[in-house]
């Protein structure tokens, strides 16, 4: 069987850290970080990117439209 | 650090190009964010930018039309569906939509809001229900659930002195002018998913003439409801959706 791997691109300027993304993440892929963007924000980043499918939960939850989703079947 | 698997060829989520890149002055984890960029996909998909006007609200989304890049008339607070009477009426081919709060639709607006649905005007109503009015401060509105604490009601909401919440989707959908009423949510994806089905049908109601189609998204104001995004979202499905339940209201 293939198997699907993903991965996210976050706009780091623009994410606000809100956490929605890490909690909706069914694979626990995404945190925040420690450092902060040049608001002020911790933002959402890979910390397990090889737990990541590309289901996109993350990016439809997003309110401020932050995440590129990416999927390959290897 | 570079992924091999961030390539465009692999893209398979993004947002549209509806939404512009402005940074959305909502406060973190805002569940407007979040509709609008429902809003903004489902115009997209229906290939529908050049040829809708929106309606802004009075309340946190005053600025939406900085947001979504498509025509937009601003509406004194609460006339959203007066001023989007006049704008279909002259321009029936468009795509028709008011976007507003509680505050905005079931309090200052509640007669524009109800007149408009009872005349079955081939509007769309996007209603984001967050309980309060989160612009100002996060008073009481009519929509603040029984014992909900807010900045005016810091005992919470007492019915024997202000009133029940109000349940004015459920009043909208005894209207005859109505033809789609749905009471929707934006806090998990499947939710996503759902609203999105629902703002197309409501959409497209809009330009096939059907009358008024109302989409409620119960929602999240974590500043003024003083939680954090996600302790909102726990909050809202553990108080909110018990009084206003998910789900279609009317589909005819
Ligand atoms: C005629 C008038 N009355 C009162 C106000 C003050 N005001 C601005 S926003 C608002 C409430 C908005 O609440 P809601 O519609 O629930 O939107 P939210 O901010 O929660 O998204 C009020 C009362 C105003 N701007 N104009
Ligand atoms: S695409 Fe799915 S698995 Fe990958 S980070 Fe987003 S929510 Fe998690
Ligand atoms: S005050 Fe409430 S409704 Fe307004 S932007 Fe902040 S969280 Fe959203």
């Amino acid at each position: 069987m293939a198997k699907i791997k993903g991965a996210v691109l976050v706009d780091t300027e623009r994410c606000k850290g809100c956490d929605i993304c890490v909690q909706a993440c069914p694979y626990d892929v995404l945190a925040l970080s420690k450092t902060f963007n040049t608001k002020g924000y911790a933002f959402s980043y890979m910390l397990h990117p090889d737990q990541c499918i590309g289901c996109a939960s993350c990016g439809l939850v997003c309110p401020d439209g932050c995440i590129q989703v990416f999927k390959v079947k290897e | 650090m570079s992924n091999p698997i961030i390539d465009p060829k692999n893209l398979v989520y993004e947002k549209s190009k509806v939404l512009s890149d402005n940074t959305m002055h909502y406060c973190p984890g805002c569940s407007h964010g979040t509709a609008h960029r429902i809003i903004a996909e489902v115009i997209e998909e229906m290939d529908r930018q050049k040829e809708t006007v929106g309606v802004a609200p009075v309340g946190c989304a005053v600025f939406i039309y900085n947001y979504l890049n498509v025509d937009f008339a601003e509406a004194a607070h609460g006339r959203a569906p007066a001023l989007a009477t006049a704008i279909k009426r002259l321009n029936p081919e468009k795509l028709v939509f008011t976007y507003q709060g509680d505050g905005d639709l079931a309090a200052i607006g509640t007669a524009e809001t109800i007149h408009a649905c009872n005349r079955g005007e081939n509007i769309a109503i996007i209603f984001i229900n967050n309980g309060i009015y989160g612009m100002t401060g996060g008073q009481m509105a009519p929509t603040t659930l029984e014992g909900m604490v807010s900045s005016t009601c810091p005992n919470g909401r007492d019915v024997a002195i202000h009133g029940h919440p109000l349940k004015i989707t459920e009043m909208l959908a005894l209207l005859e002018g109505t033809c789609y009423v749905t009471r929707q949510s934006v806090h998990t994806a499947a939710s996503v998913r759902k609203t999105k089905r629902a703002v197309r049908k409501a959409f497209e109601n809009s330009l096939q003439g059907k009358g008024t189609s109302i989409v409620e998204i119960v929602s999240t104001c974590n500043s003024g409801w003083k939680m954090t995004p996600h302790q909102a979202n726990l909050w809202m499905e553990e108080n909110m959706f018990p009084y206003y339940p998910l789900g279609d209201l009317k589909d005819k």
